[in-house]
């Protein structure tokens, strides 16, 4: 009626209408879904029926998509230092300090194919080294696991390698105890909603703010379940240092434990299971190895300390009193647990996090984990939905071909048929240690593999014998600083000698875009062709779709043409192989275009409806099953009533079960193990991480008592609320308004952090005063916000700004960005692992501008 | 005659801010001539939720009050307005981008704040119940749309339906005392201007502690019963809904098999916690 035509497209926040006018973009809006489309499912439970409403709702950083496509931070045409000239001086030293002139396309892919060419000549195989981050905007064609390791699998290249950071306590600890490695040590999400809504009698959001989470990608399609759940009254309990947002929507009991202490607080709830006889003793004798050693040492009968509630008090600081009450109720009540969700949780991604982990497993196997009512996961996920109905996520591998480092073996390969691709570079670079890969020309790392419970034990070197150090970094997006440990040695690194050549293929200039040395400019999502289900991941993630009300298969229109001379990373790098006669082999012919038709084709959505009508729409939802004897049975029932598996996931292997294929579990006994055999094994003396999960304080916790005395504030930067990591923050989008994300102060949007009122007055610090925060590793300047919602001596800021900008003081640099991974510690959370571990101490002032001011 | 309500549910709100975003993007960047001028870039929203935080600890709460323009049947902004100001019949309040230009008095007009000063088109600006679209055949406006927890309901109806429901499921609006006749109605606004007392009971239990559940917990004031309730499994108690001003009141704390305690407290702040009480079993008070 208004003249706009209405496009659809998807974010990592949910799908979208996008109504364009005149080549511009006018709106976006959440999708209501309409009559045409399938039914809603309806839940039966205490006598009342649920059904959702019919939308799909989406999360705030969604809402600023249309900011971020007309932000004046884009990158409009192709760049290069001023000072680099790449057949001269290239002035490695100004990387981050330079300004950047516009260069031609031409200059710049001839520059680019040019130094590829060059390194495999000079260096040889796994000189050029390729680093993305690990979200990407939305679709399965785009998608870093699909074009772009299509692209470096046809160059080769050094594999910057991603730890686990989702789930690092999960990988490294609990996963031991139960297995589930193909998901990285978390649980499956099957049928786990409804049997909250049927059955639990007590939730506990333990490390846990779905309201803010949205567990991923599910925009706010959990709230509306949450709210019923605080409808029917059941009771809850919030255990996180900080008030979070789902305690303050739902209410209940909120436990406030200092960060990083869970453990303590965990042994000293299973302790009162054990002395007061509240615990599955038949479930734990039947399905569970290894409790009368556990049980041992929570008695103290091993170390001659019972973990009572008395004996966390002082650690964590959460009242003796508080603990028992949680420990009978927890043992009277069909629970279900909440940790992160279900297998993330900030308290996973502390020095702590895999005892941590470990504990919420051993927890659930002492209350029968998998009976009714006693699961993990609550209304965040499993939703009744049909799961057989097929469309790949995106970490199924897209259009890569690649079949061993994507989840395509799976399916995707066989229903498209596509040419295959491979690394032939073994060499790898674990991500969190790159800086000192470059600057110190070596470092050490652990797998991340999902295929085995083992794998993570075999330590690989970087150089790899045979290949290269790495000459070249080909950057993919730019989000290092903000979200990588201690991530002010990323400067070092990029100033680095034997780094010869850096291009940064970005959106946005921001973050490490301005350390490169040419910077290709890619267009957003909103100016190409895509596909993808919604919360589709696929891969580690399998059936993530079951956080959704409905399943949504989305068809990501290019709903305008690319602004300026950006061009899809599909195209550039196109382009790039071109140059280099391999133009053919990765396109196959295709289009971004004919690449989404391929993959509508290889779904099940062509027997449901028509390319056109699907290209017309825009989506498709996928009916949920007629009926509830339909619906996925509840996970982890199979093994409470020990049967064989019946959850309709690819894991374990067929070679993982102990002795009969689907009965039991992964471990070596088939078990859940109170102490794991594979830690046994690998690890028995392991200090930091012990094979009997014993409570060991933090490393940079209240009891490193000379560190605290200078930084006495315990920093949780947990995940930001409102854009999705580094994704949509900054860059004058429509986020700088929104005042718990960004706080304009002179003009100058500020990151926020989170102070106790107490805790300001005596720093003299009022609300919304610009801040230093600081400690060894670095100096930020954010704004306070004062809110009780963090005890005294607790700190709340979150990671992943999207801006970094250093300024020189007479005191060293501060970044006024906001970057707070500029001051967490880059040691491993345990020996053996390559698990991040992000709270840290730190001091706060108030920020004295003059007193800073460059000598 | 019908005309636009809008209720909002304070207790539904969980701050997540899409009704701030989605007025941004229908008006940033986007002319609608007639109703409303582009906004700029770095516009405050004209929708602002507000947060209001009561207690301090472990009993506090945060709740979120997302406020824009009332579009009040009396509206302040209108007078001496020439004009500019605009009541339409259906109810919603509109500022002429045109004749509003340059009057930049308008802005202070408002009692309720709820006029933002556009630096770039000169213009005061309020959130205009998205009225472009509601004449297009929208059956919401983009608040309502992006809102994912239903806090928002936009209603069409009679002045003497919407008093009804006012009365049913006791509505509220913002600052009635400046009797400017909003039509944005609010539900659970208690959250908001209402006080609470809350704590703690625990008994002693040999040398330890326990939380004390079933205690009865009476509040009075001036003699005079205001409320009564009993703690819960972690033996907490919450009294909501005093009035928002200073009183003192007497707290009653009554369990069968515990001597009973009493004590005065205070309500200065929204949200009051006492100190964790421990009561002493009956059985060791007598052996005392
Ligand atoms: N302190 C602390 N640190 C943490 C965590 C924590 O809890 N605390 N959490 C950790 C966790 S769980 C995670 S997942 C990581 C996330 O950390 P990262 O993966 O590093 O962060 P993202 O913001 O997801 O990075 C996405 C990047 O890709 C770019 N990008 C997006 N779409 C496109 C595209 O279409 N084309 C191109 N060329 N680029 C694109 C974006 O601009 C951005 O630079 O952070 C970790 N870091
Ligand atoms: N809006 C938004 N949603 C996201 C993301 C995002 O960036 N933005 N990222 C997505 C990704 S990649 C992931 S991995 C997930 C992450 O999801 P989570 O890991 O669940 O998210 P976090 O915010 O890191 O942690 C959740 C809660 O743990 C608390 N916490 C931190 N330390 C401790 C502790 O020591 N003890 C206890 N008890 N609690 C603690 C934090 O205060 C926070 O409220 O979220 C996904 N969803
Ligand atoms: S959209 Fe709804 S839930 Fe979100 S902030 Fe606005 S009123 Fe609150
Ligand atoms: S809220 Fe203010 S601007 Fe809106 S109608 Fe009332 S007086 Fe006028
Ligand atoms: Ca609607
Ligand atoms: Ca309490
Ligand atoms: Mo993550």
């Amino acid at each position: 009626a208004d003249g706009t035509t209405r496009f659809t497209t998807n974010t990592n926040g949910g799908p979208l209408f996008v109504f364009v006018k005149d080549g511009r973009i006018v709106r976006t809006t959440p999708i209501d879904l309409d009559a045409d489309d399938a039914p809603s499912w309806t839940l039966r439970a205490r006598g009342r029926s649920f059904t959702p409403r019919r939308q799909a709702t989406v999360s705030a950083h969604a809402l600023s998509l249309k900011s971020l496509v007309y932000s004046e931070r884009r990158l409009l045409y192709p760049m290069k230092r001023v000072d680099f000239d790449v057949n001269g001086e290239r002035n490695i030293a100004n990387r981050g300090i330079s300004d950047y002139v516009r260069i031609s396309w031409d200059e710049a892919l001839d520059i680019v194919s040019a130094e590829i060419k060059r390194m495999k000549r000079q260096y040889g195989p796994g000189a050029m080294a390729i680093y993305q981050s690990s979200h990407h905007s939305w679709g399965n064609v785009g998608y870093y696991l699909s074009a772009m390791l299509r692209f470096g699998n046809l160059l080769g290249f050094t594999r910057v390698h991603p730890n686990p950071d989702s789930w690092e306590g999960w990988y490294w600890g609990a996963m031991h105890h139960f297995g589930n490695s193909l998901r990285v040590g978390s649980p499956g999400p099957y049928g786990i909603a409804e049997d909250c809504l049927k059955h639990a009698e007590l939730l506990v959001y333990w490390s846990s703010d779905p309201e803010k989470t949205s567990g991923a990608y599910a925009g706010s399609e959990g709230t509306e379940r949450r709210l019923w759940t605080r409808d029917l009254g059941i009771p809850t309990v919030h255990i996180d240092p900080v008030f979070n947002a789902t305690a303050q929507l739902l209410g209940g009991k909120w436990i406030a434990p200092r960060p990083a202490t869970d453990p303590a607080l965990a042994q000293a709830i299973m302790y009162v299971w054990v002395q007061e006889d509240l615990y599955d003793k038949e479930y734990v004798r039947t399905r569970t190895t290894g409790f009368d050693e556990w049980r041992d040492y929570l008695l103290g009968t091993e170390d001659g300390i019972a973990k009572t509630p008395e004996w966390q008090e002082p650690e964590t600081g959460v009242p003796a009193a508080t603990v028992r009450a949680l420990a009978r109720l927890w043992g009277t009540r069909k629970t279900h647990l909440m940790p992160g969700g279900a297998g993330l949780g900030g308290a996973g991604r502390n020095a702590t996090g895999g005892q941590w982990a470990r504990c919420m497993i051993m927890m659930m196997a002492m209350q029968g984990w998998g009976k009714p009512g006693s699961n993990l996961g609550g209304m965040q996920i499993g939703t009744p939905l049909d799961f057989s109905f097929y469309f790949p996520g995106y970490a199924d591998g897209g259009i890569s071909g690649e079949l061993n480092w994507t989840a395509s073996a799976l399916y995707n390969y066989t229903r498209m048929p596509h040419v295959l691709t491979a690394n032939p570079v073994k060499q790898m670079i674990p991500r969190q240690r790159f800086p000192e890969a470059i600057v110190n020309g070596h470092c050490e790392g652990h797998l991340w593999d999902g295929m085995t419970l083992e794998a993570q034990f075999a330590p690989y070197s970087y150089p790899m014998a045979g290949y290269s150090k790495v000459h070249m970094l080909y950057r993919y997006g730019g989000s290092s600083f903000g979200t990588i440990a201690r991530s002010g040695r990323f400067v070092e690194a990029y100033r680095h000698p034997s780094l010869e050549f850096v291009v940064n293929q970005s959106i946005w200039f921001e973050g490490e875009a301005k350390f490169a040395d040419v910077i290709l400019p890619a267009c957003t999502s909103l100016e190409r062709w895509d596909i993808g289900e919604w919360a589709g991941a696929g891969g580690y993630a399998h059936d993530s779709q079951a956080q959704l009300n409905h399943r949504m298969l989305v068809m990501q229109h290019k709903c305008i043409e690319p602004l300026g001379e950006s061009k899809s990373d599909y195209q550039i790098f196109l382009d790039i192989l071109s140059r280099m006669g391999l133009g053919a082999v990765f396109s196959e012919g295709c289009s971004d275009f004919d690449w989404c038709k391929r993959v509508f084709d290889s779904s099940d959505l062509p027997k449901k409806i028509s390319w056109k009508k699907f290209l017309e729409k825009g989506y498709y939802v996928v009916p949920p099953p007629e009926s509830e004897a339909l619906h996925a049975p509840t996970y982890f029932r199979w093994y409470a009533e020990g049967r064989k598996k019946d959850a309709p996931e690819p894991s374990p292997l067929p070679s993982q079960y102990a002795e009969e294929f689907g009965m039991g579990l992964q471990t070596q006994s088939g078990k859940i193990e109170f102490v794991p055999e594979s830690l046994k094994r690998n690890c028995p003396d392991s200090e930091e991480r012990p094979p009997l999960n014993r409570y060991i304080p933090s490393w940079e916790g209240l009891q490193t008592k000379e560190l605290v005395a200078r930084f006495p504030l315990q920093m949780v930067s947990s995940h930001s609320r409102y854009s999705f990591h580094t994704h949509h923050d900054g860059k004058d989008g429509f986020l700088n308004a929104v005042a718990e994300h960004r706080v304009r102060v002179n003009g100058y949007p500020y990151w926020v952090i989170n102070l106790n009122p107490e805790d300001a007055r005596r720093r003299g610090i009022s609300q919304h005063d610009l801040v230093r925060i600081y400690n060894d590793r670095g100096a930020v300047i954010c704004v306070a916000d004062l809110l009780p919602a963090v005890r005294p001596g607790v700190i709340k800021g979150y990671e992943s700004s999207a801006e970094v900008e250093f300024i020189q003081t007479s005191k060293g640099m501060v970044d006024r960005g906001g970057c707070l991974n500029l001051l967490t510690s880059d040691r491993r959370m345990m020996k053996g692992t390559e698990a991040m571990a992000t709270s840290c101490l730190v001091e706060v002032e108030r920020w004295d501008e003059a007193g800073f001011a460059a000598a | 005659m019908e005309k636009w309500n809008l209720v909002v549910d304070v207790a539904q709100c969980n701050n997540c801010a899409n009704c701030t975003l989605a007025s941004l993007d229908e008006h940033v960047g986007n002319d609608f001539p007639g109703y409303a001028a582009a906004q700029s870039k770095d516009a405050k929203p004209l929708i602002d939720i507000r947060r209001n935080v009561r207690g301090t600890d472990e009993h506090m709460d945060i709740s979120y009050m997302p406020t824009m323009c009332n579009h009040c049947d009396r509206p302040r902004c209108a007078e001496g307005a020439d004009g500019a100001v605009v009541k339409r019949a259906d109810g919603i309040v509109l500022i002429d981008p045109y004749k509003a230009k340059g009057r930049r008095d308008l802005v202070g007009k408002c009692p309720h704040g709820a006029i933002q000063w556009n630096e770039e088109q000169q213009l005061p600006q309020i959130w205009i119940f998205d009225a472009h679209l509601l004449d297009a055949g929208w059956q919401e406006p983009r608040c309502q749309q992006a809102c994912p927890t239903g806090a928002f309901r936009a209603l069409k109806v009679s002045d003497e339906h919407m008093q009804a429901l006012v009365r049913e499921e006791k509505l509220e609006v913002s600052r009635a005392d400046l009797g400017t006749a909003p039509r944005v109605y609010y539900k659970n606004l208690q959250r908001m201007n209402r006080r609470f007392i809350a704590g703690s009971v625990v008994t002693m239990n040999g040398g330890t502690q326990d939380c004390l559940p079933g205690c009865t917990v009476t509040l009075l004031l001036n003699g005079a019963q205001v409320a009564r309730t009993l703690t819960d499994w972690f033996g907490d108690f919450k009294i909501d809904g005093l009035p928002d001003q200073s009183l003192s009141y007497t707290l009653v704390l009554e369990h069968a098999e515990h001597a009973s305690v009493q004590m005065t407290v205070q309500t200065d702040t929204g949200g009051t916690s006492i100190d964790i009480v421990a009561l002493i079993p009956a059985a060791i008070q007598a052996a005392a």
